[in-house]
């Protein structure tokens, strides 16, 4: 972990109307859930359907999607990796840099702003709240982790991710249930459902399936990413 | 006193150090706005550029069209008379491809000129800025209008040459090509006008993908509450929250068309009314500012 590495990946990331971006999203999450708490009033089942499907489907593979290649990406893209790549650092450290910085931005965009819609939706009943939100963690690093490495591996790491995040692991996973035992999404259901009450979260993947493969996903992320980055060619332009 | 002499009758020549000049036609703005249309439109799809750059468009595409093949090729093998899928409802069921690939190309065609300082080069010719904007916009839309129109046009063909009932076939695929026009102006004015805005194409894409999925969540998540709360009635106003939503019930309104899609109530004569001006005012909304973001560049 090197801080000026990850200061320089943070403020690649959030600088300028970049941090915008990643803003938007929590803010509509919160308005969102505070306009459904005033229609709606305390429903288990909005408040499960609002975490489950907007905040852990769609904001955390978002968040972790823009953090995990937004660390990288755009460096590689433009060639400036060149200069950081150039100084006497172990390629493994500039990777551990930034997606500690990947990890903490899933953090404060996406995993809080999970629990705080939880606190507005349900309060802290039959740790619902809690339980999406340890999985909105999990989910976040594991995404991060993953994306990362699309990012090393690929120029177009955004399109592929959202390909794995919709296609894989919704679309796909509908009609092919084999499909869910490798999906980010079904891992880390399987740790909320563990967290909360008894029925209240469901995920397809048994916890002992779960946590191995989500150990070896982020882990073996990390690592290739870094085993990548040791041998990248630069690219022109296509 | 160095004496200045022009050369007779050409007084824009300042300096004449003997190069030949160019006495050709000039094909002036329109021929380059046409050239700048179809370079782009070709780039949307990668034609012209390398082959890495070719695997998205082309597997976008492929995924769009591939299913309509199955499709026609199954209901003919068992003589099933009649598509099972109608066509506009092929294009909401396949509506994230059509996302993702808008998503995809639209920076493709704006961000890169963007980044490398090119965008001034374009107006040191004939073209203006309002021409610039208006070659990729058109490129833009053709290609998503070329994405969606390719499998209903597969159906079609597939239909007549099944021998299926040719006046039913024709009438839903006109249903559909309307669909496809919406679509392509929705989808490439709002991609181009988020791709406008960033030079970096990582980010233009997340960002144009994030605008179609976190709204498809949030509409999706407020009709789930105005049915639990008895708004039944009222709840397919939500469907304008999302540019899919919006032209799948906004189409199905326009021709009667069964719902099965993604809203669970038909529009009102009202509510079909707003939804088609949302629809001209996204597109020409979206037109009008880009025009005004690329005047002082």
């Amino acid at each position: 972990m090197n801080v000026t590495v990850a200061r320089l990946t943070a403020r690649g990331l959030l600088g300028r109307r970049r941090g915008l971006l990643l803003l938007a999203l929590p803010v509509l999450l919160l308005a969102l859930s505070a306009l459904i708490r005033g229609i709606a009033g305390q429903d288990e089942s909005t408040a499960a359907n609002i975490l489950g499907g907007l905040a852990l489907g769609t904001m955390v593979p978002l968040v972790g999607l823009v953090a995990g290649t937004g660390a990288i990406g755009p460096e590689i893209d433009d060639g400036s990796i060149i200069y950081l790549l150039s100084k006497p650092q172990p390629r493994w450290k500039i990777i551990t840099s930034k997606l500690v910085v990947a990890i903490g931005c899933s953090i404060v965009f996406a995993a809080l702003p999970t629990y705080f819609a939880g606190l507005i939706l349900f309060g802290t009943f039959e740790n619902l709240t809690l339980g999406f939100t340890i999985a909105a963690l999990i989910a976040g690093i594991a995404y991060s982790a993953l994306f990362l490495l699309l990012g090393v591996v690929s120029r177009h790491a955004v399109v592929w991710g959202l390909m794995y995040a919709l296609l894989w692991e919704t679309v796909v996973g509908q009609y092919v249930p084999g499909a869910q035992t490798l999906s980010v999404h079904q891992w880390a259901l399987s740790i909320g459902e563990k967290i909360a009450s008894p029925g209240v979260i469901s995920s397809s993947v048994h916890l002992p399936t779960a946590v191995p493969l989500l150990i070896v996903a982020t882990l073996g992320g990390a690592w290739l990413a870094s085993s990548r980055l040791t041998r990248l060619t630069l690219a022109g332009e296509e | 006193m160095s004496e200045t002499h022009a050369p007779e009758g050409r007084l824009d020549v300042i300096h004449d150090i003997g190069y030949r000049h160019y006495e050709g036609p000039r094909l002036g703005v329109g021929y380059a706005t046409r050239s700048l249309y179809t370079s782009s439109l070709r780039g949307a799809f990668g034609l012209g550029r390398s082959g890495k750059s070719k695997i998205l468009p082309m597997a976008m595409t492929a995924i769009m069209a591939v299913p309509a093949l199955i499709i026609v090729a199954v209901s003919i093998y068992v003589k099933m008379g009649k598509l099972p899928v109608d066509y506009p409802q092929y294009l909401t069921n396949l509506q994230f491809v059509t996302a993702v690939f808008t998503a995809a190309q639209a920076p493709v065609l704006l961000s890169r000129d963007l980044r490398f300082m090119t965008v001034p080069l374009y107006f040191s010719r004939p073209l203006r800025s309002s021409d610039y904007v208006r070659a990729k916009y058109a490129a833009m839309v053709s290609a998503v209008f070329i994405l969606t129109v390719l499998p209903m046009l597969i159906m079609w063909i597939g239909s007549m040459l099944g021998s299926m009932d040719f006046g039913y076939n024709t009438k839903h695929f006109a249903f559909g090509v309307v669909a496809a026009a919406f679509y392509s102006l929705v989808y490439a004015g709002l991609g181009l006008l988020i791709a406008s805005l960033t030079p970096r194409r990582g980010f233009g894409v997340a960002a144009i993908i994030a605008l179609f999925m976190v709204s498809a969540g949030v509409s999706g998540a407020l009709r789930e509450v105005m049915h639990v709360t008895g708004h039944q009635a009222a709840s397919f106003w939500v469907a304008m929250l999302n540019p899919g939503f919006l032209i799948d019930s906004t189409v199905s309104w326009m021709f009667d068309l069964p719902l099965r899609g993604n809203v669970a109530q038909m529009p009102t004569t009202l509510g079909g009314v707003v939804f088609l001006a949302e629809i001209a005012v996204l597109a020409a909304g979206t037109f009008a500012l880009l025009v005004r973001r690329y005047r002082k560049i």
